[in-house]
């Protein structure tokens, strides 16, 4: 209770240390209507095309890996905790465990979805 | 002793003061909106300080002097920044998505602030202090990378685009590493609170308790924590000789300033929690039995040992950023899948072990 007390009013803090500074540039800033200044930034000449395009698919492929080895490392959190009050046991468990992860990565890796092409 | 060796006497003082006057709930309320305002300041603070910092450390590497025209010795470049940066005009592209685009430095910020409240500064001086704290901060702090993927695709602007998927790219990836190698040492500590893991050091720091395995981890969480703060040779989502400012390529005015401020903030945290893990935090330099040296050691604050030792790992990070060439996209996933990321799994096979059989001291 008392700890999501305090994650609520520093949200809120942080909330409001942006939106002051907003604030503040609202009121200061100056402004003056131009067609040209809101083109996309992009070379001088007239921008080809948006940009809310199907981008490159390795990137995705990446972050399917990392799907799984995050979730992994949620896995790993307790065990670490746990690990020299448990002893053997622990330490067994986690070869196993490393062991299928690491044909997982094995796989990964032979398929070449680690390659960047 | 005074304040300065223990800051739990001037938090216990308030709390008396507090306590005498309101009811119980509200001095929580009036504490916590206090930790909240004071990590504010600090915030600025750090942003004025950092963004110096930066600019003097490049000259003296590039054998450059450096901002000397505004103050002394350009001490105060960054503020005169700070109000140029305040006094211009907020731009919106016309296609961007206007919502999105102005959440994003919301997003970045509230994650770097959740983030920065864990942080152990000194003995009584840490505003919230969970019991899974290097998992909040390691959970909270990659929320910050949803703030930059927003702020990409939000602009409308190819520059912006290709920074930011990269930056998802990049910084999914080097959390890993930079999980994994907390956790090396989290299996010596056996608790996750940044309070106790900086108690079980009083004794000698982990990088020297833990032998080799500890250094390993030291290592990869510099190179994999330089990559997660988008700095270095790893700032391919902000390259600004192939894509001008990266994701933030169409902000203006204060919001690119929030952004600067979000990743000088996430530089300090990164270092911070660092140097909690691995050098102790505001622990003292102790050697086990050697208690004429600890009791000498002591004299110097808890603060100033906090300091200084974030002060030489964002020194570290700075002095990459000035010395290795920017790594190609490619490069960079390989480094992290194919070389961090199996090092570290063994590594933490080879702590195990190591804690199993009780080798460490």
């Amino acid at each position: 209770m008392m700890d999501s007390t305090a994650l609520l009013i520093f949200f809120i803090c942080s909330l409001i240390m942006v939106g002051a500074g907003m604030l503040v540039s609202h009121l200061v800033a100056p402004r003056s209507k131009n067609i040209q200044k809101e083109e996309p930034y992009e070379c001088g000449i007239p921008t080809q095309g948006t940009s809310w395009i199907q981008f490159r698919v390795g990137y995705y492929l990446f972050a399917i890996i990392f799907l799984i080895f995050d979730v992994e490392t949620v896995f790993i959190f307790p065990w670490a905790v746990a690990m020299k009050e448990v002893g053997l046991a622990a330490f067994v468990e986690i070869v196993i465990f490393f062991g299928v992860l690491g044909l997982g990565l094995l796989y990964a890796w032979k398929k070449g979805a680690l390659k960047w092409e | 002793m005074n304040t300065l060796y223990d800051f739990s006497k001037l938090t216990g003082a308030i709390h008396h003061w507090l306590s005498a006057r309101f009811s119980e709930h509200t001095v929580n309320l009036i504490e916590f909106t206090l930790a909240g305002v004071s990590i504010m300041i600090f915030f600025g603070i750090l942003g004025l300080v950092l963004v110096y910092v930066e600019r003097k450390v490049s000259a003296f590497i590039q054998l450059r002097l450096g901002p000397m025209r505004v103050g002394k010795w350009g001490t105060a470049q960054t503020i005169a920044d700070v109000i140029k940066l305040l006094f211009k005009e907020p731009l919106i592209n016309k296609d961007a998505d206007r919502l999105l685009f102005n959440l994003a430095p919301y997003i970045l910020m509230t994650a770097a602030f959740m983030a920065m409240t864990a942080v152990p500064f000194a003995p009584g001086l840490q505003a919230f202090d969970p019991d899974i704290g290097l998992l909040f901060v390691s959970a909270v702090s990659s929320l910050g990378v949803i703030g930059i993927l927003l702020a990409g695709w939000s602009s409308n602007n190819k520059y912006a685009l290709i920074g930011a998927m990269r930056a998802g790219a990049q910084i999914i990836s080097y959390e890993l590493s930079v999980a994994l190698s907390l956790l090396t040492i989290v299996v010596l500590t056996g608790s996750l609170q940044l309070s106790t893991i900086i108690e079980s050091q009083r004794d000698g720091w982990w990088i020297f308790k833990g032998h080799l395995p500890a250094w390993i981890a030291f290592l990869i969480f510099l190179i994999a924590g330089t990559a997660e703060t988008n700095r270095g040779p790893f700032d391919l989502a902000e390259a600004e000789s192939e894509l001008t400012a990266g994701f933030h390529t169409e902000y203006s005015g204060l919001k690119f300033a929030f952004f600067f401020l979000a990743e000088f903030a996430n530089m300090f945290i990164v270092c911070a929690i660092g140097a909690t893990v691995f050098f102790g935090g505001w622990m003292p330099l102790h050697i086990g039995p050697w208690h004429g040296f600890n009791a000498v050691m002591d004299f110097i604050p808890p603060v100033v040992w906090f300091f200084g030792k974030v002060a030489v790992l964002i020194f570290v990070m700075m002095w990459f950023r000035w010395t290795f060439p920017r790594l190609r996209i490619d490069q960079l996933l390989r480094l992290e899948w194919k070389y961090l990321l199996p090092v570290n799994l063994m590594n933490i096979l080879f702590m195990a072990f190591i804690a199993m059989m009780g080798w460490h001291f």
